[in-house]
């Protein structure tokens, strides 16, 4: 990190101020994104742009020091030093548009005694709205240096730098006042709480005692180490109370009271009409146009996300298998060489073909949180998720996860609400992700009637909308649950800015876009390749003997083949017949012969196939999978699966089209995808011992339905781990959903059987 | 009177909370006693609304308006 000599400095400000323009202005593309330990916020350093020994730390978005949200925890606990050393310079973001509330955190950095620097942002559209700000006016006023910049431009980020080197004096603090009742309580506090706990730094003090006296998790926070402290607090609100003295908000009202005087005397206002900005809500949360340009946003969103990553995840898809084959050709044959391709380079690429889907979601995101409609389509519909417990925030979450649950997961990281963001994460994977898509095509196709409804709507295409519904009013469904039984006692508001519109930026988008898929690499990558590999190991030990089943197969062909040549030769007695496939003698017997040849080739070629299978077959059948897949039989034959679909099950843990893959394995069929027709054939044609089918549409429903709420990812898995920070959320994630499909579809199977269907 | 009782585009000044509102989070953003606030409009399905206070755009829920006590003035 930061050697001795270098100067850090933080970049803090409010949401939606144009910080990260500016931090990207001021450092050029020499950053890095990590997160901070233990947490998911992510912790953006660079070095400045021209100057090796300044590191720039981005800090999330803040409206104020109270720690409330998690981003709002982190960017107090790195100014205070509690998380790295505390940076050597501060610079507030500030928007000229809208200067009160921004100061608001200004004040409240200055009592912090830093080297404080503000960069007065977005001039250019405050000035275009008819207010000029007089940043001499405001610097004389706070004391703190000023500097007038259009990030967006860079305009101002040459004096910004100039300034950064050149740190001006700690701060001022403390320049506003608290009621006198309050006030005077303040210094015997203040020495309370030294006394108990020492290590609290002196500049420090005052901020603390003043958050214990008006937020009850900040006092309860020093129970143990001060309760003291604690108590004396306790007692002083009892007397304010009994006094009519508004304690808890004392602070607040002293800090505005004191930053309105400036921001009037530093702002003037010209002619106000309405705003580019307000014309295009009147439009966008307009009550019919609003909800309608949302859909027709989402829908416009899906299908991109969707089509255009189609032809990419094939490229990925070829390229892995085409690397997997080359590194068999090239290495020497054996379980190592299999790990390696089989275990590892498939592993690789059941992360690797999640990328173009998550790229464009995160472009697609990123450009919703740029432009400013993201917190629009939050406002539209937080009426339809305040229902279930959740806000307007996990509407894009949700939908998200119908292509990826993990793209979802990690965007619930804008929620404000721990409550909302967990819930949002635990219902996320109920919403049909892309991945079920392919299992869904091929039992619809396979045992879903052609024929349409009406003559309009084809059953099969209803089926799959089905799916879709079934999975969304399930995730609904759960959501209301966890509200009501896991997560009550916990608070539940909606305060939420609705940001000008701006212009976005391609560069920053594009940058974060890269970014945020890098960091979803990184994390979910390792547990995906380490479950891979387990999953390899599964399928392929123990070793089934090689020649069991394929051998008569293939001395068969050999047999066949060796015939075939004897023919050949009987029509050409004493020809060399290696040299007949080159030449191109005009005879009927030599072209008999050659076509002889040619067919009995053929012919071998596809019995050494057909014996790779069976070899594979017997293999998978022989395999831990196919044992677990035996020893589920009995529990999973209540909803109609017998022991390969159970197998299939299994290896779907991994993600869930490899079920596609494993049952055409075990059925023999090469070349398998979900439009397989030999599969659908094999599947149909599969009986039991007794003569009834394997597979009825019965069946297809009640394993479509599972494979509907049923947790079948551990990319999902491994994600909320990451983003929830402990294992006990994707556990009961697990549980829960697995359970549900297992209910759902015992009742599918049973309910249908009782009413005779088949 | 509470903000939850004004319609889009009329105005009144906030004078204080009653119990159980988010009054620590909407005060930090600016929502004072003695601040004046502009309902700008409901969103389309009846909640929350759009408010503007000092200048910016504001959302919340219409239950955590009807524990804002404000007197209805001109802007």
């Amino acid at each position: 990190m930061a050697t001795p000599t270098s100067v850090r400095v933080a970049l803090v400000g409010n949401p939606n101020v144009g910080k990260t323009t500016l931090f990207n202005q001021l450092t050029g593309l020499h950053q890095r994104v990590a997160n901070f330990p233990g947490v998911t916020v992510e912790r953006k350093v660079g070095t400045m742009k021209g100057e090796t020994d300044v590191e720039v730390i981005d800090l999330p978005g803040t409206y104020s020091l109270t720690p409330r949200s998690m981003d709002e925890q982190i960017a107090h606990e790195v100014l205070v030093g509690r998380m790295d050393d505390p940076p050597d310079l501060v610079v507030c973001v500030v928007d000229a548009g809208n200067l009160e509330r921004n100061l608001f955190l200004v004040s409240q950095l200055m009592d912090l005694g830093l080297h404080l620097i503000i960069a007065l942002n977005m001039v250019d559209a405050a000035e275009e709205n008819g207010l000029t700000v007089d940043a001499s006016v405001l610097e004389e006023e706070l004391g703190i240096p000023v500097v007038p910049v259009v990030a967006a431009r860079g305009d101002g980020v040459d004096e910004l730098k100039k300034q950064i080197l050149d740190p001006p004096k700690p701060a001022k603090g403390h320049r506003w006042t608290l009621l006198d009742a309050v006030e005077a309580k303040i210094p015997d506090l203040s020495k309370q709480l030294s006394e108990e706990v020492p290590e609290v730094q002196p500049n420090h003090i005052r901020m603390e005692v003043l958050r214990a006296l008006a937020e009850d998790k900040a006092l309860n926070a020093w129970r143990s180490q001060a309760p003291v402290f604690v108590q004396t607090i306790e007692t002083l609100r009892k007397e304010f109370a009994e006094r009519g003295i508004a304690w808890r908000h004392a602070e607040v009202s002293g800090r505005y009271a004191w930053l309105g005087p400036i921001s009037s005397k530093a702002v003037r206002k010209g002619k106000q009409l309405a705003t580019l900005s307000d014309r295009i809500d009147a439009v966008l949360t307009h009550r019919i146009a609003g909800p309608l340009i949302f859909l027709i946003l989402l829908v416009g969103i899906f299908q991109a996300v969707f089509s255009w990553a189609n032809p990419a995840m094939n490229l990925i898809e070829s390229g892995i298998s085409a690397m997997a084959q080359w590194a068999h050709t090239v290495l020497p044959p054996g379980w190592g060489t299999d790990l390696l391709t089989d275990g590892i380079i498939t592993g690789v690429g059941n992360v690797l073909v999640f990328f173009p889907q998550i790229l464009l979601l995160f472009f697609f995101l990123g450009l919703m949180e740029d432009t400013g409609y993201m917190a629009r389509s939050a406002f539209i519909m937080d009426r339809i998720m305040k229902g279930v417990g959740l806000s307007g925030g996990s509407v894009l979450p949700l939908l998200s996860s119908y292509a990826c649950a993990i793209p979802g997961i990690m965007a619930a990281r804008t929620l404000d609400s721990e409550r909302e963001r967990l819930i949002t994460i635990m219902v996320a994977p109920l919403m049909s992700c892309s991945a079920r898509l392919p299992v869904y095509t091929l039992f619809i196709g396979a045992f879903i009637p052609a024929g349409t409804v009406m003559g309009i709507i084809g059953y099969q295409g209803l089926a799959m909308f089905s799916m879709y519904m079934i999975g969304t009013l399930m995730a609904f469904a759960a959501a209301a649950v966890l509200k009501r039984f896991v997560f009550r006692r916990s608070d539940n508001y909606f305060v939420m800015e609705l940001p000008p519109y701006r212009r976005p930026q391609l560069r920053q988008l594009l940058w974060r876009m890269i970014q945020r898929t890098k960091v979803f690499a990184v994390r979910a990558g390792k547990i995906i390749l380490a479950c891979s590999i387990v999953l390899w190991f599964l399928a392929s030990f123990p070793h089934v003997d090689i020649d069991g089943e394929s051998a008569p197969i293939r001395e068969q062909a050999e047999e066949l083949r060796t015939a075939r040549y004897a023919e050949a030769q009987a029509l050409l007695p004493g020809t060399n017949l290696s040299i007949l496939a080159d030449s191109s003698v005009e005879n009927i017997a030599w072209m008999q012969a050659q076509s002889i040849l040619i067919q009995a080739d053929q012919e071998y070629d596809a019995a050494m196939d057909h014996a790779d299978l069976v070899q594979q077959s017997a293999q998978i059948r022989g395999s831990a999978v196919g044992y677990l897949g035996r020893i589920l039989e009995p529990v999973m034959q209540p909803l109609g699966f017998d022991w390969k679909i159970s197998a299939g099950l299994v290896s779907a843990f991994a993600a869930r089209e490899v079920i596609i893959s494993t049952l055409g394995i075990i059925y023999s069929v090469g070349d398998t995808d979900e439009e397989s027709v030999a599969l659908r054939d094999a599947l149909k044609a599969d009986h039991y011992p007794d003569g009834r089918p394997v597979f009825t549409p019965l069946v297809a429903v009640s394993l479509l339905i599972f494979f509907v709420f049923a947790l079948q990812c551990m990319s999902t898995l491994a994600i909320a781990r990451r983003e929830t920070n402990t294992w006990k959320w994707p556990l009961v994630m697990w549980c829960y959903m697995t359970g549900l499909a297992y209910l759902a579809s015992l009742l599918i199977y049973q309910g249908g059987l009782l009413l005779g269907l088949s | 009177m509470t903000l939850h009782d004004l319609r889009p585009g009329e105005s009144g000044e906030i004078l204080g909370y009653k119990p159980g509102a988010v009054a620590d989070r909407l005060m930090e953003m600016g929502m004072l006693p003695g601040s004046k606030v502009q309902v700008v409009r409901i969103a389309p399905f009846g909640d929350p609304m759009d408010l503007k206070i000092r200048g910016y755009h504001l959302s919340i829920r219409k239950t955590d308006a009807a524990r804002i006590r404000i007197a209805k003035c001109e802007i």
